[in-house]
């Protein structure tokens, strides 16, 4: 079947299988391969995107349900010459060692902040990154940069 | 994943239409459950019907003391809204963010998991189940482990809840899934007390024995003397029967010392 979505800005249409998930249109079908998949089950984050302007782990959404929607990768927040404001701060705070869930992680803090209202503290910030994990143990720092993020986004 | 078709219903007459014709079909609401179930190739359906784009099941409105909240509505949506405090704050505990932005109230009591978390407001706060042609009593929707009173191929459509004076839910999640391992929803209205149990038995059910003891004496030292019956109760690699029902009787303490 075909599905039409808006990918970072761009409408694409794609050939997919009935069966087929959206992580997978977008690192296959699309290339973006920022996103990442990690676990598979719904529990690591790797794959967070933005769907209709929430995070979303896009191993858990199929295709067809995103036909119509708009969707951010970590591709579309920012490039390596204007880096978005909490990649920024994951740079500085030093907020990442393999940086395999950072994709994830960084679209999930920035959902977080952006509905958060500049009231987030440590507990909210740990709460609202409880879908993503690091297995390099780098919690701290992760949630440095978002506190960090939260003032300069 | 087995191989399955895929359709995208606009209207309920249309999804039930294509259930009718399904050789085994499904419907699929938020797809929190249904998908890493279908990944773990537990349920090999031939059709998966997507609920997603019927308009008009969202949303949380507050009408003459009585919350609609409609079967499509995510756990955020329910988590934000303010009509009973208790009942945004039993949705802000599901899963975690991304769950809660993808997975709705609809797709959750359908299933009928025994650990998940709206099964026991359902039965504490006077629910209504609201399907496209019948409705059915919170008190008699969960009939067993993962079954309910829908027939098959009837969707949820919206849940009433029945504005309470004072709740609170307390739960003792898993630590890994955020699932209820126990779940206590204790509401008050008027004279009346009600307990909804949730991750302790096959499907969610009513404390009688708490509400009795709760009724005569609204204070955490009334649960004390009252022994909760864990001989039917779940047992597994998260806790034995006895645990939970020990549960039970913390958590409705809890929840009655947050009411006050």
């Amino acid at each position: 079947m075909e599905i039409t979505l808006t990918v970072n800005g761009a409408a694409r249409t794609v050939d997919v299988a009935d069966n087929a998930l959206l992580v997978d249109v977008l690192r296959e079908s699309l290339g973006l391969t920022g996103t990442h998949v990690g676990c598979d089950t719904s529990q690591c984050g790797a794959c967070v995107v933005h769907m209709n302007g929430d995070a979303v782990k896009s191993c858990t959404v199929l295709a067809g349900q995103a036909d119509g929607a708009d969707v951010t990768t970590i591709e579309g927040i920012g490039d390596p010459d204007a880096l978005h404001p909490m990649q920024e701060a994951f740079r500085d705070n030093h907020a990442l060692q393999c940086g395999f869930c950072t994709p994830g992680m960084i679209m999930s803090a920035i959902d977080l902040v952006q509905k958060g209202g500049g009231s987030l503290d440590e507990t909210a910030v740990r709460d609202g990154l409880e879908g993503n994990l690091c297995r390099c143990t780098g919690y701290h720092n992760i949630v440095k940069a978002v506190l960090a993020a939260q003032s300069s986004m | 994943m087995y191989q399955f078709n895929y359709h995208r219903p606009s209207t309920l007459d249309e999804a039930t239409s294509l259930m009718a014709g399904a050789e085994d079909g499904v419907y699929l609401s938020g797809g929190m459950t249904l998908i890493p179930t279908l990944k773990q190739r537990l349920a090999s359906p031939s059709d998966v019907i997507d609920l997603g784009a019927i308009p008009g099941l969202t949303g949380v409105t507050l009408n003459d003391g009585t919350v609609s909240v409609g079967g499509m509505t995510r756990h955020g949506e329910v988590a934000a809204s303010d009509a009973i405090p208790a009942l945004a704050d039993l949705a802000s505990r599901i899963g975690d963010a991304h769950v809660r932005n993808r997975g709705t109230i609809g797709g959750s009591i359908a299933n009928s998991d025994p650990a998940a978390d709206y099964p026991a407001a359902v039965v504490a706060l006077g629910a209504t189940v609201h399907t496209a042609n019948r409705s059915i009593a919170g008190g008699d929707y969960f009939t067993g482990l993962f079954e309910t009173a829908l027939h098959d191929g009837e969707i949820v459509t919206s849940v009433d809840f029945c504005v309470p004076d004072a709740a609170a839910y307390e739960k003792f999640p898993n630590p890994a899934s955020r699932y209820a391992v126990v779940g206590v929803m204790v509401a008050r209205c008027g004279d009346c007390v009600c307990v909804g149990v949730t991750g302790a038995g096959a499907c969610a059910f009513r404390a009688t024995a708490l509400e009795e003891a709760l009724a005569t004496d609204f204070s955490p030292g009334a649960v004390d003397g009252v022994g909760v019956d864990h001989s039917e109760f779940n047992s597994d690699i998260h806790a034995s029967a006895e645990f939970r029902g020990h549960l039970v009787g913390v958590l409705t303490k809890r929840a009655v010392a947050r009411i006050g």
